[in-house]
């Protein structure tokens, strides 16, 4: 058959990737797999131990505790950010210099590290000196960084400033590919706003909004550098989540094998979200 | 007009959000320490370039900067070169394995940077690569190849398989082929994949800052080391945040053409 030299150029031009990959992703990874069943004694010395760290990940309150705050985090931010990037997306004006302008503005955020991320927040919520806090205070209420609740409240406004600019530029791009028919098809069947909203442009989003769930779900389910910047995984325990749980344990502690095991129940839990996703994408993608 | 007027004002209210975070850096890295402490004050009554001056007369400061952006660069063409030949591949061929592959390549954009901390930095301290800059563009393949072989793959299926055959007609050869006529059709994409590779490299900090010690030390790990006397510092670090955004702007202001297309036209699987 034909396909079998096409299968050659194929593999012969994934194969610069494939090395960088083998490098940067699959060789790590494998040495996670081989932590989370070994057990290491000098960090040189390796004895087999089986499902024995993962019986003690999965017995472990402080796994679960962390597991379901990064859950219930991503839940939470998906719930806000999607709703209102498609919201700002549809007001956006769709070309000219106004378009192109609130699109630089719009994506500001995202250029910025993370780690610079978490320092704004800390100033704008900092005691007696922040904007926010002391705004609220002003107003009469108490913005304590020390309340659980408000500390939630700020680490969702700060992932919401900063990543649902993600979800306006994907929106934004998926209705700028709606064909201008369509819109007047709709309008001659005396569609008004609303429906639409329902009829015409949700359907042909459906692809992009599948992207950008899978997108943040998995960069807020990972966060780690800007809740810690802000909240330093407190007040007690309340915002430490799965990655502060992960780099506490493989870094600071050096338990490489609870370490390596976490890990894998980590990436397992992602990677099965993920395959729900993907498969709903590819699903969507051949309809189209 | 009224419509029309209206229809701007969300926007307009999300920018304000947007921006109001960033007007507070801003100001604040023209304060002194004294008036940030001092009390709340929207805009600076004693303007400063201390801080500014600061950063760029300190060595380990301003050289935070250069290397981050030595090792954003040095990723995003690294991510480009690998990428554009896998995604011709996926885009163009039937082979065995590539739905997997495909999928296999993603799975790595999913994988926390936390999880490959320990191993990375034992696998480049046996290459030899640890504190280099080649170290940290190399890590951050992980999670760039991947979304640069989506992005590009989208863009590269649009381009009309008709153009491969005629090209073949007119005697190109194969990197003929590629070089004159598929890399000027897919330069939008290329222009958007380069936007994404840079973003996620930029602003990632927890393996640039494991797998340097002094000399590829990023802007970021600079900053948590003086973050420690959190207080004492607000201005240097306010300064140095918005620093941090300028390659960014530059960036964004070449593709804003562009960026809206990102991944729309993704074909995946």
């Amino acid at each position: 058959m034909i396909s079998k030299s096409k299968d050659k150029i194929a593999y012969l031009l994934l194969s610069p990737a494939l090395l960088v990959m083998l490098i940067s992703g699959v060789i790590p990874m494998s040495m996670v797999l081989y932590f989370s069943v070994h057990d290491s004694f000098a960090g040189n010395n390796f004895i087999w131990v089986g499902m024995s760290w993962f019986q003690q990940v999965l017995s472990s309150s402080d796994f679960y505790g962390a597991f379901f705050r990064s859950l219930g985090f991503s839940a939470l931010i998906i719930s806000i950010e999607i709703p209102l990037g498609i919201y700002i997306a549809l007001r956006l004006p769709q070309k000219g210099f106004l378009s192109d302008l609130y699109i630089v503005l719009i994506s500001l955020p995202l250029l910025i590290p993370s780690i610079v991320v978490g320092h704004i927040w800390k100033f704008l919520t900092l005691p007696e000196i922040g904007l926010i806090s002391s705004s609220i205070d002003y107003l009469g209420a108490n913005y304590d960084m020390n309340n659980p609740i408000i500390v939630w409240i700020t680490l969702a406004l700060m992932d919401s400033w900063h990543w649902t600019s993600l979800v306006i530029l994907l929106c934004f791009a998926g209705l700028k590919n709606i064909p201008e028919a369509y819109y007047q098809a709709a309008l001659v069947d005396g569609a008004r706003g609303w429906s639409v909203f329902k009829n015409v442009q949700l359907p042909k989003l459906k692809l992009v909004l599948l992207i950008s769930i899978l997108l943040r779900f998995i960069d807020s389910f990972i966060i780690y550098t800007e809740a810690y910047v802000l909240t330093r995984g407190g007040p007690g325990v309340s915002t430490t989540f799965l990655s502060h749980e992960l780099v506490q344990t493989a870094t600071i502690q050096f338990d490489l094998g609870e370490g390596g095991a976490m890990s894998v129940i980590y990436s397992l839990v992602v990677l099965c979200v993920s395959w729900v996703f993907f498969s709903l994408i590819v699903r969507k993608n051949n309809e189209q | 007009m009224s419509s029309k007027n209206r229809i701007f004002v969300a926007p307009i209210i999300y920018i304000l959000f947007i921006l109001i975070p960033i007007y507070w850096l801003l100001i604040m890295s023209f304060k002194t320490n004294t008036e940030i402490g001092g009390s709340i004050t929207l805009y600076p009554h004693q303007p400063t370039l201390d801080n500014y001056l600061f950063i760029f007369s300190d060595k380990s400061w301003y050289m935070g900067y250069i290397n981050s952006i030595f090792y954003v660069l040095i990723n995003v063409s690294l991510s480009l070169i690998v990428a554009i030949p896998a995604a011709y591949s996926f885009s163009r061929y039937t082979f065995f394995g590539d739905r997997v592959l495909f999928f296999g390549f993603l799975t790595f954009r999913m994988m926390a940077p936390a999880i490959l901390l320990i191993p990375m930095v034992q696998i480049f301290s046996i290459l030899g690569l640890i504190d280099t800059h080649i170290a940290v563009a190399l890590a951050h393949c992980f999670f760039n190849v991947p979304i640069a072989i989506w992005i590009l793959e989208g863009f590269i299926s649009s381009v009309p398989k008709e153009i491969d055959e005629m090209s073949k007609i007119d005697g190109y050869g194969f990197f003929k082929y590629f070089y004159k006529i598929l890399l000027p059709q897919i330069s939008p994409g290329i222009a958007v994949t380069a936007f994404f590779c840079f973003l996620f490299s930029w602003v990632e900090i927890l393996l640039s800052n494991a797998l340097t010690v002094v000399y590829a030390k990023p802007i970021g790990a600079i900053m948590t080391r003086v973050a420690s006397v959190f207080i004492a510092n607000i201005s240097i670090l306010s300064a140095a945040g918005i620093l941090t955004l300028i390659p960014g702007v530059i960036f964004v202001i070449f593709v804003k053409k562009h960026l809206a297309r990102g991944f729309s036209m993704g074909r995946v699987g």
